[in-house]
């Protein structure tokens, strides 16, 4: 029996972002899945060439309309909700793009949402983190015609490239409201890794001390090409900027390698680095939680500890 | 009158240690501290402010939930909301219940805002402002860290994922709240007097014409992998080594 899913693409107007691909990892995963990715933009088209090159992807359906050149749930929402009629489910990522959208997509459509899919059993049943990671909850939708999801990115690696989906154009006849309009967005810089995909992470705690502390984590990353991070507490004192926050309600990650500098290891914090696939910390403190998830601890002032790795690459 | 409504929610306070019911029925919760949702704390502070500053007459708390919630109502009264109501429900109510009754309250209290947490603490869904947003066909400015409110918009700044994201929203609209929007103030003693004489009103869910139907069925809760415990490493030469071992470096 084949079971209709529909995939919401989250892109920036010429990228399609990983968690996309991840999505469709996760979609795949039900028996029978024909899987639609559909692509929202002022200019669809040069995404949603890149989301038909995805293994698993069936189709590709682009939408174009100069009110999705930036992406605002509540332009969004009404039209994926148009296309959703055929969907058993309907998926985006749970970024802060997705979880803006699908909820607000879950609210038109009067269809259950579950958040955070880290493992997908049917179309119907899934698992998900609840309490900051500290259960893992199996959840079946029960009398809902259409469920919305968000797929947890870290739990799914992205699918392959060597597809070719065929494109359809789509045009919606849907009035979009423009009560909710876009101002800016603060540049973020590109000139290191992404966090969300690197292979590896450093993070910095409130022992940094300040934004100039953080200097010899960024040359440290620089060296061997990783994407830095922070806890919360870094990022309130205003060490670092928001989006290098790693945990609960920053972002979750699975890096090869990451890196605790002086980070207690809040449980908040672990939330978000349960899938890395080795942890190192750093702490001057023995007794810091963050050992008893570690697999490499060392005990020692980061000051000395950082400079000296550097030194012996 | 202008009025914002607050949601909030009682959960388990993000202090407790959550352990899985050996059964996997749930978590334990028998004894456990409750407290409001920390982001519906951040929800609060912003709406007094916002009063404070003359932008609001009036802050509202709203929560759907057992009649225990008063506790939590309570506390929000003392730290100065003007009126709580509470709508008594038993049981899991699921986002789509929630933000069904709490436009129902939005119906009957016309607010020119209402402001939410981004996500409870304990079923960690994130979906109650947007649903509600998108039921009362108004905008949303969910992951709020700064509201200003000029005439009849507001303008918020919201954490990304890229970083920060300026949006004009017109009023009425749902606002969610990120952490670092405010931080909240304490409750003083005099304050916790003064708020057992301010309004808390209950209504079963029922009355609003809310069914408390539940999509979700919860199969089995189960508690996380633990990860193996790892080695120490006496200087930075070791880790180095040991990481290279790995080829992670
Ligand atoms: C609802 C909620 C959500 C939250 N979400 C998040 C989240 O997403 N991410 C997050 O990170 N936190 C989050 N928190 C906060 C979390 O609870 C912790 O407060 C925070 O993670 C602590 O950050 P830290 O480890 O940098 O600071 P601290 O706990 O202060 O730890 C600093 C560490 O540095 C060590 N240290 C000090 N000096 C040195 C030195 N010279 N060399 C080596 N080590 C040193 C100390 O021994 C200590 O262990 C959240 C909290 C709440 C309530
Ligand atoms: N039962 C409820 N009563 C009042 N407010 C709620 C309730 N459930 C959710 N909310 C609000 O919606 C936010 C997000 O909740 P959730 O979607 O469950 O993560 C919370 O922080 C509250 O502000």
């Amino acid at each position: 029996m084949s079971v209709q899913i529909l995939i919401v693409a989250e892109h920036d107007g010429t990228r399609l972002n990983v968690s996309t691909a991840k999505c469709v990892t996760c979609a795949r995963a039900v028996s029978g899945a024909v899987v639609t990715v559909a692509v929202f933009a002022a200019d669809a088209a040069a995404v949603a060439a890149q989301a038909a090159q995805l293994a698993g992807v069936d189709k590709v359906l682009a939408v174009d309309n100069p009110a999705n050149a930036h992406a605002l749930a509540a332009v969004l929402a009404p039209q994926v909700a148009a296309l959703a009629g055929p969907y058993a489910l309907v998926l985006g990522p749970s970024t802060t793009f997705g979880k803006d959208l699908m909820a607000r997509v879950g609210g038109l459509l009067d269809a259950p949402q579950v958040s955070d899919i880290m493992a997908i059993e049917s179309a119907v049943r899934f698992r998900r983190p609840i309490y900051a990671g500290n259960a893992i909850l199996t959840v079946e939708a029960v009398d809902a015609p259409k469920v919305v999801g968000t797929v947890r990115t870290a739990s799914f690696e992205g699918a392959a490239s060597g597809g070719s989906a065929a494109v359809e154009k789509v045009s919606l006849n849907v009035t979009l409201p423009t009560h909710t309009r876009f101002v800016s967005v603060s540049a973020a810089r590109n000139d290191r890794p992404d966090l969300q995909t690197a292979a590896r992470v450093i993070s910095g705690g409130r022992a940094l001390g300040s934004a100039d502390g953080f200097k010899i984590l960024y040359s440290l990353a620089d060296k061997v090409g990783a994407a830095v991070g922070a806890s919360r507490a870094a990022v309130d004192a205003g060490y670092a900027p928001n989006e290098m926050q790693v945990g609960q309600t920053g972002k979750i990650i699975a890096p090869e390698l990451y890196m605790a500098v002086g980070i207690s290891g809040a449980i908040q914090h672990l939330t978000g680095i349960k899938d890395a696939r080795t942890i190192v910390a750093i702490n001057k403190d023995g007794e810091a939680p963050i050992f008893e998830v570690a697999d490499f601890g060392l005990v020692g002032d980061l000051f000395q500890v950082i400079p000296e790795i550097e030194r012996l690459l | 009158m202008k009025r914002i409504l607050v949601g909030i929610k009682r959960v388990v306070d993000y202090n407790v240690r959550i352990r899985v019911k050996p059964d996997g029925t749930g978590v334990v919760t028998d004894g456990v501290k409750m407290s409001i949702n920390p982001f519906d704390e951040i929800a609060l502070e912003e709406a007094l402010r916002i009063k404070e500053r003359g932008g609001a007459d009036e802050v509202v708390v709203a929560t759907v939930g057992p009649a225990d919630t008063q506790q939590q109502l309570r506390t929000a009264l003392a730290m100065g909301a003007d009126r709580a109501l509470l709508v008594q429900a038993d049981g899991v109510i699921e986002p789509l219940v929630a933000a069904r009754a709490l436009l129902k309250l939005v119906e009957r209290e016309q607010p020119l805002l209402v402001i939410l947490g981004k996500q409870a603490i304990d079923d960690d869904n994130g979906q109650t402002a947007q649903i509600l947003a998108a039921l009362w066909n108004r905008p949303q400015a969910t992951y709020a860290s700064k509201i200003e409110i000029t005439g009849e918009t507001a303008r918020v700044t919201r954490e990304v994922d890229a970083g920060l994201e300026t949006l004009d929203v017109d009023l009425p609209a749902v606002i969610s709240t990120d952490l670092r929007l405010n931080e909240p103030r304490y409750v003083k003693l005099p304050d916790i007097m003064k708020a057992k004489k301010k309004p808390l009103d209950t209504l079963p869910l029922a009355d609003l014409g809310v069914q408390a139907r539940t999509q979700l069925k919860l199969v089995r809760f189960e508690a996380p992998p633990q990860r193996q415990k790892g080695i120490r490493v006496k200087d930075a030469a070791e880790l180095v080594d040991a990481l290279k071992k790995k080829g992670l470096l």
